[in-house]
């Protein structure tokens, strides 16, 4: 039984060949192969989402994914998220506006899921945002500043888009 | 993990034909599949990836009708507007389930597939007593931690949880299971699942190779006027310690019950209709004494097993404040 595959996947952008076992995960080929350690691996088992990355512009746990299925779809990552020029996104700013994180390692998940949340209009009140993003847990407790955070950035997004 | 052969399917006759195969499992959001091979309680040989197949996310409601694609994403299902609509407890009982990131992921027909929490089933590192997981074993959770297991449907052989949501209000609303093999094949959804009795590991009516393609819902009136109630440890991201699907019709004077539906979930080994309690309201007053005096028999027959009592005591006010919300009297 053949175990080995050749992929070819879109993160950020950018093609990268890989040859990967089959049951290589997306998490694992990010990180592993692709040399993107940005995405997170907590409990790899997707109950933490440290590992969330966007899939064709959905938030979705790269831990719970195989590598193979993503195949011909648009990958991003934190790595992603800036602009072309360097600029961070809101969300990110908006982060270290409110200093929402303490020890760091869940924070690309919660950008990653925060700039979805905004997107598919989950993120109007507070209780919208604790519910939506609910699936990214943070061990040290950042819970207040991360609500302010994705309650700010939804409102600067906001504004920037009706101008 | 075990390794496997990875096949994507192109179409669906051919995914049916592929996954006939023994050792074969279909992967769609692969939430539950994924999750479980990497702890070595699914071990397919193969898998079919079905998640490129065409034409079956659709989501369609009709008249009389709601019809959901297998395909059909757990968030496309919750937010859809005509399904909140009309179907209230349907979206409730989805957003309500997982997180954002799981029911994009996660397909209809694969949550209706999803597997048991019991801790015991999904460790076989460190149990390997478990009747589900090796048949004739023993079951672990009997004289283990079991704050999260069944006290309905339970039997000496399995006390695992059916920890879904949505299936709680597929089962309220009579909904059909749809299945596709070498016959079509229509399964109500309440018959789809399989109490856990001396075969736990046998716990639903699908064949080797069969498909579910898709989910039908008859549209009645007391589906427009449902809730999904769920209590649980923490206030979201969490499976239930009890949950409620619920759905009223009244008559003309706006108080006598018609039409009631009641289906409790976090509680059973499978999707529980409770239908000698909707039997015992049809006809009555909606007031909270009524409803609480009915909601009473929701746990006719629970059997605790030692940490989970707290379930028969909670079961029974989940009921009641569920329907107590649809009769605008909470």
């Amino acid at each position: 039984m053949s175990t080995g595959r050749q992929l070819s996947l879109e993160v950020n952008g950018k093609s990268h060949e890989l040859q990967l076992d089959v049951r290589t995960t997306l998490l694992d080929a990010l990180r592993e192969h692709a040399d993107l350690t940005g995405t997170k691996k907590g409990c790899d088992h997707g109950q933490c989402g440290a590992c969330t990355v966007h899939v064709n512009g959905h938030r979705v746990l790269s831990c719970l994914t195989l590598a193979a299925q993503v195949e011909g779809r648009q990958v991003t990552t934190i790595e992603g998220l800036q602009s072309a020029d360097g600029v961070m996104h809101a969300v990110q700013t908006a982060f270290i506006e409110h200093d929402a994180f303490q020890c760091g390692y869940c924070t690309p998940g919660q950008i990653m899921s925060a700039v979805a949340c905004i997107r598919e209009g989950h993120a109007g009140t507070d209780e919208d945002i604790r519910e939506y993003m609910s699936g990214n847990i943070c061990r040290c407790g950042a819970y207040p500043h991360i609500v302010a955070a994705v309650r700010h950035a939804a409102s600067r997004l906001k504004k920037e888009a009706a101008l | 993990m075990r390794t496997f052969d990875y096949l994507r399917a192109e179409d669906t006759s051919t995914a049916i034909a592929d996954a006939a195969k023994p050792e074969t499992r279909f992967l769609a959001g692969g939430t539950t599949l994924l999750d479980l091979m990497k702890l070595n309680v699914e071990r397919p040989a193969h898998l079919v990836d079905i998640t490129r197949l065409s034409g079956l996310d659709t989501i369609e409601v009709s008249s009389d009708v709601i019809r959901i694609g297998a395909l059909a994403k757990m968030s496309a299902v919750a937010d859809h507007a005509d399904i909140k609509d009309a179907a209230p407890a349907l979206s409730e009982s989805l957003w309500r389930a997982a997180s954002a990131q799981l029911r994009n992921m996660a397909s209809i027909g694969g949550n209706l597939m999803q597997r048991t929490r019991c801790m015991y089933f999904r460790d076989p590192g460190a149990y390997s007593n478990c009747n589900k997981r090796n048949p004739g074993s023993g079951c672990a959770a009997l004289e283990g931690v079991n704050r999260n297991h069944a006290v309905l449907g339970t039997s000496d052989a399995c006390i695992a949880i059916y920890p879904g949501d949505f299936a709680v209000s597929l089962v309220a609303f009579d909904a059909t299971v749809l299945v596709r093999g070498s016959v079509d094949r229509r399964i109500p959804v309440d018959d789809f699942y399989l109490l856990p009795g001396q075969t736990p590991h046998i716990e639903h009516e699908l064949a080797p190779g069969e498909m579910i393609v898709g989910i039908e819902i008859p549209r009645v009136a007391a589906l427009k006027r449902s809730h999904y109630l769920k209590v649980r440890d923490r206030a979201s991201y969490e499976f239930a310690a009890a949950s409620a699907a619920v759905g009223v019709e009244l008559e003309a004077d706006g108080k006598t019950i018609r039409d009631v539906r009641i289906a409790v979930g976090g509680v059973a080994t499978k999707p529980w209709r409770l239908r000698t309690v909707e039997d015992s309201l049809k006809g009555k007053i909606l007031d909270e004494a009524t409803l609480r005096t009915a909601a009473a028999a929701a746990v006719d027959g629970a059997k605790s097993s030692g940490h989970n009592a707290f379930k028969i005591e909670l079961t029974p006010k989940v009921v009641a404040r569920a329907l107590m919300t649809v009769g605008d009297i909470a």
